[in-house]
């Protein structure tokens, strides 16, 4: 493993105390952390994710950073211990990969269950067994119906950014929900690029201190957290927890906008458009997917076919309203899954599932076509595209495309 | 230390100070763990948190992993606990204290918490301590950086659930997992786990490990007192007799927990500082001025034995009397030098 230090190979100065630096998606969190001045992060060790606390703990150890570093004895620690350092009212950070998020899964429910404004990142990883290191996205998904937000990104520099903006999300009280950012195993955790790493003046100026209020747990407020509410007042409490998730749409928009205005960069908040306005078919996916993505729609727009791409950001809460408005006249969606979901309603992966039902009230709603690809961190090529955009012309054509199947690209029969 | 560490000991934030209390009378009478529970009558693990509260005081924050003392404690809008109190996951206890400790220490170095002792203090069942929670508690006696007390009640069965047994649960105890039957009368055969020595001796590092008896409250809640005081990670782990689980009469709690540690089922002991005391009964049980009684009048007391047959009595009794006699540290350590 190449040492954090010598990770970095340049430094440019930017305009107001940004730089430029070479560096990882994991080193990109760890640098969000840092600027978020977070005060507790429990790390414990699986591939991929675990590298964001490799650069972690050597900040720290090297004075750049300060914040309680715990080495759990297990992921379900980890991410107790954060959990609880929360209610006290530390900023914190938690993160896993594959079957460790599992380990931690009691925990990742409660975390959400007591809408605990956690920062996690998932090195998206296959789930045991067979074993396998590449990335997969049932990992992350697996959460989707316990109130994480969750969201995918598709550079280092989307995983900082995005990492910031997830903290003024979470703790945001209309909100005060954990939120979970996906980065591509290996994809996205291991490879460098060059990442604007913003001033702490500027992120200071977006990220206003966490203060949990009146639900800080300390003898000042001698509150009772978690009592047994059983059927009395689970169901009021369950209601809260889907308004926070309905009203974290809003506040999403809020941020971003101010985001935008302050670092000059972050996009659309919900929703990355790749050559959709005149599109014909348009392909849908998440991650780092995104990469030959873009290279098959613009070799496919070099030979006259109205192909684009919509890269989902945030899949929790889901982007229902962005979805229907960009394939208002699309007539057929080709998306591409890298998880599964067996036994589901077309045997599709969890984001086809999701998009169609979302698609579903449209008037005239396009065709929705789902793959499966690229699983185990297996690539997914410029070649593989243009075959599920053909796929997807074909059935917009009124072709002979079983809409009502899933079709596994690249995989030996 | 060879590395000076800055974080460790440069912000080492203070225990408040409890000096142990001369006798019942000196005990002040203000409760943190009042009324609105609904535990069973004649439960020792109740009374347990009265004392721990107490012996904690007002400036202490608890951390309940699920378990009799969530469940039965913390009715939404009646809560018993008058200091903050929050339910932790059942195999949390260590991971929660961590986490507390861990958030209370940073914020009180960075300048964003006023900087003041608080007491942490963790409690979790023998399910929940003994079995699931393990490996979290070892865990968080190994961060001697922060300042917190796992404490463990343990009323030798997962109680809440409806009396299952488990690792802390003495052999051959009825259960609603292990009851007698036409074919098995024993249907438990695991021996009681010897958790408190060790997680002693796996931890050096940790100042002080004790068992205690809530029939012996004053010297249990300063044990209490003295954990909370003397800084870093420590363990106090309780025997509670159970009404409901071990099948008597909830007027009897009180004798059934001075038979555990006079028949010398339940030894009480504090390693402080890496040093071994015995303590109370358990004490003059070694130094031979008390002769154990006999596990028969134990066992008899409890519907959870009535299945056992003389044959059975002995073997239990040859097992407490190896404790006794052949173990290395009578009562504590639990081997034989070859």
């Amino acid at each position: 493993m190449t040492p954090p230090d010598l990770a970095v190979a340049e430094k440019i100065e930017g305009p107001s105390g940004e730089t430029e630096e070479l560096i990882s998606g994991s080193e990109a969190i760890a640098h969000a952390c840092r600027l978020a001045d977070v005060d507790v992060i429990t790390a414990y060790p699986i591939r991929p994710y675990d590298t964001v606390m490799q650069y972690v703990s050597q900040m720290i150890s090297n004075g750049d950073f300060d914040c309680e570093f715990i080495v759990a004895e297990s992921e379900h620690s980890q991410f107790e211990i954060v959990k609880h350092a929360s209610v006290v009212g530390a900023r914190v950070f938690c993160g896993s990969s594959g079957v460790g998020w599992f380990y931690a899964f009691e925990a990742l429910a409660v975390t959400a269950g007591l809408r605990v404004p956690m920062v996690a990142m998932v090195g998206n990883r296959a789930l045991d067994d067979p074993g396998a290191f590449g990335v997969e996205h049932n990992d992350a998904l697996a959460v989707r119906d316990l109130g994480w937000m969750l969201n995918w990104v598709s550079t280092a520099q989307e995983a900082l950014d995005t990492a910031l903006i997830a903290y003024r999300v979470a703790e945001d009280k209309r909100v005060s929900l954990p939120c979970a950012i996906s980065c591509d195993g290996a994809f996205l955790t291991h490879s460098q690029t060059l990442v604007k790493v913003p001033s702490q003046e500027t992120v200071d100026s977006f990220l206003p201190p966490y203060d949990r209020a009146e639900k800080q747990l300390h003898p000042d407020n001698p509150i009772t957290i978690a009592p047994q509410v059983n059927e009395d007042w689970l169901m009021e409490m369950r209601r809260q927890n889907d308004m926070a998730m309905r009203r974290a749409r809003g506040v999403i928009i809020e941020v971003y906008e101010d985001f935008n205005a302050k670092f000059g960069r972050g996009g659309e908040p919900f929703i990355e458009r790749y050559m959709m306005d005149d599109a014909e078919i348009a392909l849908v996916g998440m991650g780092t997917l995104a990469m030959p993505v873009r290279v098959a729609v613009r070799k496919m727009r070099e030979q006259g076919k109205k192909v684009g791409f919509v890269r989902v950001r945030w899949f929790r809460p889901f982007p229902t309203i962005e979805l229907q408005d960009a394939f208002a006249t699309v007539h057929a969606v080709g998306v591409i899954d890298r998880d599964y979901s067996f036994g589901s309603a077309f045997h599709s992966g969890v984001l086809a599932t999701e998009v169609r039902s979302a698609l579903y009230p449209m008037e005239s709603p396009p065709k929705v076509i789902s793959f499966i690809a690229g699983l185990g961190g297996r690539e997914v090529s410029a070649d593989n595209v243009i075959e599920m955009a053909d796929m997807a012309f074909d059935a917009a054509a009124g072709g002979d495309i079983n809409e009502q199947d899933t079709h596994w690209i690249g995989v030996r029969e | 230390m060879p590395d000076t560490d800055v974080d460790t000991f440069s912000d080492f934030i203070a225990t408040q100070v409890l000096d142990p209390w001369k006798g019942p009378k000196k005990v002040p009478a203000e409760e943190y763990y009042t009324s609105g529970h609904r535990t069973c009558q004649g439960c020792e693990s109740a009374q347990l948190m009265k004392l721990m509260a107490k012996a904690g005081g007002p400036r202490s924050i608890v951390l309940g992993a699920t378990g009799c003392m969530y469940v039965a404690n913390t009715t939404y809008y009646s809560t018993p606990w008058a200091i903050p109190w929050m339910h932790t996951q059942l195999g949390s206890a260590g991971s929660a204290a961590t986490g507390t400790a861990a958030g209370l220490k940073v914020m009180m170095r960075k300048g964003k918490m006023k900087k003041e002792p608080i007491n942490v203090i963790a409690v979790c069942g023998d399910g929940g301590g003994a079995d699931m929670g393990l490996s979290a508690i070892s865990a968080a006696l190994q961060h001697t950086q922060y300042n917190l007390l796992i404490l463990l009640y343990d009323n030798e069965s997962y109680a809440n659930t409806d009396i299952q047994v488990s690792g802390s649960s003495p052999w051959g105890a009825n259960s609603t997992f292990s009851p007698p039957g036409k074919v098995k009368r024993i249907m438990n055969r695991r021996w009681k786990k010897n958790t408190a020595a060790m997680l002693a001796s796996g931890h050096p590092e940790c100042r002080y490990v004790a068992t205690v008896c809530t029939a012996y409250p004053v010297d249990a809640m300063n044990s209490v007192r003295k954990a909370l005081s003397i800084g870093g990670p420590t363990f106090v782990h309780s025997l509670d007799p159970c009404p409901k689980g071990w099948d008597y009469d909830p007027m009897y709690s009180h004798e059934l927990g001075e038979l555990a540690v006079e028949t010398g089922i339940w030894p009480l002991y504090e390693v402080e500082e890496g040093k071994l005391k015995m303590c109370g009964k358990s004490k003059r049980i070694v130094s031979g001025q008390f002769k154990r009684k006999p596990v028969r009048e134990y066992l008899k007391r409890q519907g959870r034995f009535a299945h056992f047959t003389d044959e059975d009595i002995e073997y239990f009794q040859s097992k407490i009397d190896d404790m006794w006699e052949k173990w290395l540290i009578p009562g504590v350590i639990p081997f034989a030098a070859a």
